[in-house]
């Protein structure tokens, strides 16, 4: 087990992301309400630069007592990343797939150490 | 402790670099030594829009092309001169979720060729092609054009404009040549007259469109093909405001649907009314519908017609036969139900038949290791896949 460091947690905006490489792998590091997320640039489909693409929030429809749509809206809770080759979205603090759970990416532990941000790679 | 500096790697928008985008499937072109195969993309895109100005220059009527070159210099609001389709309808990057489909604005410092033929070049160069077989983007909707006489000009204008500014850019680029099939005549003059186009592999019909493929007047057309040995396309689309495809209110239900449903009625019709007994040597290619559609019809068709068979006499053998004889391209290969996909491909002879395809840059395209990757396929079924199929059908020059 090695760590990366990532960059001073300070100059981390929310929802901000960096992507680092070394020694081939390449990893997305985000930041989500606060919290810290890493995972491997490589989408669960077909391999894809899935830290490379937008970051939008989980879209969902809203559904009224009688069943009917009420239509669409952005997750409050949800935030996703998109792989910017065919639009897989994984939700970005578990990096599960929004349409099938069984998919995934590969998840990094990140640290937080004296305003530092390290990835155990 | 390792510390990380400034990140080669960067989010991705439409002005990312086509090699940027795409620098996974290199790496996977590397690993894979794809440099050991012969690999073909019989179906890629480049946006012709792009280059409209250009191509109403092409134009033969004199007063229409001076119509478009105002049109072209002084209209705003429209889109480019002539073409029908869907408008504002284009919903395919996502909402932006997928850049590369919306716009490709990245820098090309070449000018000793045609921009489109540099981005092509780049996605060969990442995807590890030998050939790239390119296809227009709006003209696919050409044929729902309210005036058959626009399709003859436009088609007529992008075939030249493909044999003077595309093709002659790089030998590896191929190209179907369109024909105006809303005008049977038209059609086959456009045979007569882009037979020899060099870089032209063939012809193709886009399918969306409502003129029946097995009427009198396309005989000539189909026996002018045949006698030169020229492979007949036939290129899926959509067209929302189709009756049927206008119930669906989500474009993924309107696209899942209409890019299968224009070539099912095309092939129902072009097998039980005996066009492959009628041309047998007419070599027919099925394109951009993906594969889950072939087992469907077969079985539809076959069941059918064994309790109709007077319907269809010109038939000797079962319509799953027929089908069989024919090639498809793999794009959009529908991979999520892997049992169905192995059966799919005996059931089509697969390693005989299709042809790999890419569709790049639309949103649903596929890097050549949707192929390479299947585990049931034998050593050559691959390479057959990937290439060789297409080098035979095609008739392109060992690399």
């Amino acid at each position: 087990m090695s760590e990366l460091f990532v960059g001073r947690e300070e100059d981390f905006e929310e929802q901000d992301r960096r992507l680092i490489v070394q020694d081939g792998l390449e990893i997305g590091v985000f930041r989500v309400n606060g919290a810290f997320y890493a995972y491997q640039n490589q989408c669960a489909h077909r391999g894809g630069p899935v830290c490379q693409g937008k970051i939008l929030n989980k879209v969902e429809e809203v559904l009224n007592e009688d069943k009917t749509s009420r239509g669409l809206q952005f997750s409050k809770e949800h935030l996703h990343i998109i792989c910017p080759w065919h639009g897989f979205e994984y939700d970005l603090r578990d990096g599960v797939n929004a349409g099938n759970r069984r998919l995934h990416l590969k998840k990094y532990e990140v640290e937080v150490r004296k305003g530092g941000v390290y990835v155990l790679i | 402790m390792k510390e990380v500096h400034e990140s080669p790697i960067k989010p991705i928008d439409v002005y990312t670099d086509t090699r940027d985008i795409l620098a996974h499937a290199k790496r996977q072109a590397d690993a894979n030594k794809y440099e050991d195969y012969l690999i073909v993309d019989v179906d890629s895109h480049h946006t012709e829009t792009n280059s409209w100005h250009e191509i109403i220059e092409y134009i033969e009527d004199p007063v229409i092309r001076a119509q478009a070159q105002e049109y072209q210099q002084s209209r705003t609001g429209g889109p480019p001169y002539g073409l029908s389709g869907d408008f504002g309808l284009k919903y395919q990057g996502v909402g932006g979720r997928i850049p590369h489909n919306d716009n490709r604005l990245e820098t090309v410092e070449e000018k000793d060729v045609h921009r489109d033929v540099v981005l092509t070049r780049r996605a060969m160069e990442s995807f590890g092609l030998d050939y790239m077989v390119v296809f227009p983007t709006p003209m696919l909707f050409l044929g729902t054009h309210p005036q058959p006489e626009m399709e003859v000009l436009l088609g007529r204008a992008y075939n030249r404009w493909l044999e003077e500014r595309l093709l002659p850019g790089d030998e590896r680029i191929k190209s179907f040549m369109y024909l105006p099939f809303n005008d049977p005549e038209a059609a086959l003059r456009t045979v007569e007259d882009f037979s020899e186009v060099k870089g032209s592999v063939g012809f193709t019909i886009t399918s969306a469109r409502y003129k029946p493929v097995h009427h009198n007047q396309y005989m000539k057309l189909y026996a002018a093909l045949e006698e030169r040995g020229m492979p007949l396309c036939f290129h899926a689309g959509y067209y929302w405001q189709d009756s049927s495809m206008s119930l669906l209110n989500r474009f993924i239900g309107m696209h899942a649907l209409a890019f299968v449903l224009c070539n099912l009625v095309h092939m129902t019709n072009w097998v039980l009314n005996g066009l492959p007994e009628r041309f047998p040597k007419l070599k027919t290619i099925w394109l951009e519908s993906g594969l889950a559609w072939i087992p469907f019809l077969m079985q539809r068709l076959d069941h059918e017609y064994l309790m109709r068979t007077s319907e269809a006499p010109l038939l000797r053998k079962l319509p799953s036969e027929y089908m069989r004889e024919m090639y498809y391209t793999s794009q959009p290969m529908e991979t999520d139900h892997p049992k169905a996909l192995e059966l799919t491909f005996e059931m089509i002879h697969a390693e005989t038949q299709l042809l790999y395809s890419s569709d790049w840059p639309h949103w649903d395209f596929d890097p050549p290791s949707v192929i390479f990757d299947l585990p049931f396929l034998s050593e050559q079924g691959k390479r057959n896949i990937l290439g060789e199929n297409a080098r035979r059908l095609l008739k392109l020059d060992e690399r």
